[in-house]
């Protein structure tokens, strides 16, 4: 029966797609090429542009939504990236694996312009696999139009007042918001102590009723049209929500906000290393870096592109960070896996 | 049947064996390695070091002496799915047949044309149909609107967006056109004097729905559940835009074993698991319509 044989493969199809992940990108390999794997949404494009009058070297953007999605997608042996962007603790998990490349960044012609302390960070001390790119925090943003002044606390998102209860939108991501729920419990957010975890899934269960959505996409929008009225954000993301909503707060909670800082690195298995490494020093220029930051709403680590930056992202306390909250920030970790398991554990529990 | 002839209808099905081969047993195969493995540090899996754990963790956790103790929040998560991709085949079947049986008696131009209509939404991208979702359902949307200016719901925001019925109301959407398809390749192929003659013989239009044109068209509909209820199973984007991440799918949570949680054997395992249910099912479609339907009863 010619229907049946026709399911048949049909229902193959539909297995397969069901049981397969996502298969390892193409590799390409070209003169003058340079292939970038970044986050969605995180470099602008006309930046590219003038990367490519200025260098004759033609890119190609890809794009991810977590440092686990790019490590998963390297360890599975994709190997047509030249350049991607992992945050702190990722860039040491890559050197630890061998899957970074050694670039001596710290030698390069424009390194000079790297403020500290990111021209000597803790996972990567002597710059010699990585390159900075971007920093910032991971807090939340509220519309004070429509709330009023909130306490500076984490409180506000984890036991909202009457007015924000389903009116609150979480990023969708397992490590920033556990993380978060830690440093409001006031417990190590590497704890190995399933009591410790069990407190911070009490926190997120309570608060998982008035969650109107954990989605990490489209934040900026979401607050802007007004669908929730505090979102837990990136700060570069708040900033660029104030643009569209003015009312738009972000806020630096005292129980703790996580720190992190993206990077430049080029994987072992790069076509173009060469390119790569153009690349890398040419973003270290700081007309090029203030570009960059203009687009995405967050600092970078460049002396001297102060003097590029729009006066919008000078002035807000969502981008420069007030100096009293300088003891709040709290550095990204890599935990232990047995932390993971137990932090995997709880997410999995809140969602069961 | 000659040698050769047997040779020559090989080296025909060659090409489709060789593409099941390296496209399906072969990542197949690949996985159920590596749902054998144990997990790397960092993610990734070690090779040379084989256990159950995987399998054991999707029952049992380990207590901290060491003793496993019942662990239900993954048998919960697929209970879950099924749920929602059985409710999803209803609501498609319910929706379906009607439908294709309306385009079946249509005269054939417009059949033609009516068939086309069901395929336009694979012309976009599932992830942008669920946005307009999104935006269908929620508060302020088209939706709540229609249904206040219909006097149906109260006047007050719905909150339908960011729940299970916003989930089911996605997939079955996505997936409605496998059922209808099916079913209309079945009806179309009904011998229309088999009705005349339920009439005939003194049937009423109910009866010969129910006693002819459903039992012919049983095998469509056969396929067509399957066909929705299987890649509903796993569904992965609607339940994370529509259902605002809330409750997991199986589709999620194997992600989450490749994404953040690095458990790349776990990850494995739980697709296994769910590939192990889905080629059940099927067996048990391949077995009760195995006989061609037209000559049973």
């Amino acid at each position: 029966m010619a229907f049946k044989k026709l399911l048949g493969s049909v229902a193959c199809a539909a297995t397969l797609a069901l049981t397969m992940g996502p298969l390892t990108a193409g590799s390409a390999q070209a003169e003058g090429e340079l292939f970038l794997y970044n986050w969605s949404n995180y470099f602008p494009p006309d930046l590219l542009k003038k990367f490519e009058a200025d260098t004759g070297i033609k890119v190609t953007l890809d794009v991810y939504d977590s440092n686990e999605t790019m490590l998963a997608k390297l360890q599975a042996g994709a190997s047509g990236y030249d350049v991607v962007v992992p945050s702190d603790y990722m860039v040491k998990i890559m050197i630890d694996e061998g899957l970074a490349e050694k670039i001596d960044a710290g030698s390069m012609s424009n390194f000079a312009n790297v403020m500290a302390p990111h021209n000597a960070q803790p996972f990567d001390p002597e710059r010699s696999y990585s390159a900075p790119y971007m920093w910032g925090t991971t807090g939340f943003t509220y519309d004070s139009a429509k709330t009023g002044k909130l306490e500076n606390s984490w409180k506000e998102v984890f036991e909202p007042r009457d007015a924000l209860k389903g009116q609150i939108a979480m990023l969708n991501d397992e490590v920033e918001v556990y993380n978060a729920a830690a440093y409001y419990v006031g417990v190590s957010k590497c704890t190995e102590d399933s009591k410790d975890a069990q407190k911070i899934l009490d926190v997120l269960e309570k608060q998982k009723p008035f969650v109107a959505t954990y989605n990490s996409d489209g934040t900026i929008d979401r607050m802007a049209a007004g669908e929730v009225v505090a979102h837990m954000q990136w700060n570069g993301a708040s900033h660029r929500t104030k643009e569209k909503l003015p009312s738009a707060t972000y806020m630096y909670p005292k129980e703790g906000i996580t720190f992190w800082a993206d990077n430049f690195v080029v994987p072992s298995s790069a076509p173009n290393k060469e390119n790569a490494k153009t690349f890398i020093n040419w973003m270290m220029a700081p007309e090029n870096a203030a570009m960059a930051s203009n687009f995405t709403g967050y600092m970078n680590a460049i002396r001297g592109s102060g003097a590029f930056m729009d006066d919008s992202l000078k002035t807000d306390p969502a981008v420069v960070m007030p100096e009293e909250f300088a003891d709040r920030l709290r550095p990204n970790l890599n935990c232990s896996p047995a932390a993971r398991e137990l932090r995997n554990k709880v997410w999995t529990r809140l969602k069961k | 049947m000659t040698g050769s002839a047997t040779s020559k209808r090989f080296l025909q099905i060659a090409p489709a064996l060789a593409i099941i081969g390296f496209f399906m047993l072969a990542p197949l195969g690949l996985m159920a390695y590596v749902s054998i493995l144990e997990k790397g540090l960092n993610g990734g899996v070690v090779w040379d070091l084989h256990t159950s754990e995987a399998y054991v963790n999707f029952i049992f956790e380990r207590d901290l002496d060491d003793s496993l103790i019942l662990n239900t929040d993954y048998l919960q998560i697929f209970a879950r799915s099924f749920g929602l991709s059985l409710l999803t085949a209803a609501l498609a079947l319910a929706i379906g047949f009607p439908t294709a049986l309306y385009m079946s008696m249509q005269p054939e131009g417009r059949r033609n044309l009516l068939i086309f209509l069901v395929t336009i939404p694979f012309w976009t991208n599932l992830l942008v149909r669920n946005y307009a979702w999104i935006l269908l359902l929620r508060n302020g949307g088209l939706v709540e609107n229609l249904l206040h200016w219909l006097g149906i719901a109260a006047d007050q925001p719905l909150g339908l967006l960011y729940t299970p019925y916003a989930v089911s109301i996605g997939l079955t959407y996505s997936y409605l056109p496998f059922m209808v398809l099916p079913i209309y390749a079945s009806l179309e192929k009904l011998d229309s004097r088999l009705i005349e003659a339920a009439f005939d013989l003194g049937a009423d239009r109910r009866r010969a729905l129910l006693r002819v044109i459903l039992p012919l068209a049983a095998p469509g509909i056969a396929a067509g559940c399957v066909l929705v209820f299987v890649p509903a199973l796993g569904a992965y984007v609607t339940p994370e835009l529509l259902g605002g991440g809330k409750s997991m799918m199986i589709g999620n949570l194997i992600q989450s074993q490749f994404g953040a949680a690095r458990n790349w054997p776990f990850g494995a395992a739980l697709a296994f698991a769910l590939l192990t249910i889905v080629l059940l099912a099927m067996m048990v479609y391949l077995i009760r319509f195995r006989r061609a339907p037209a000559g049973g009863h």
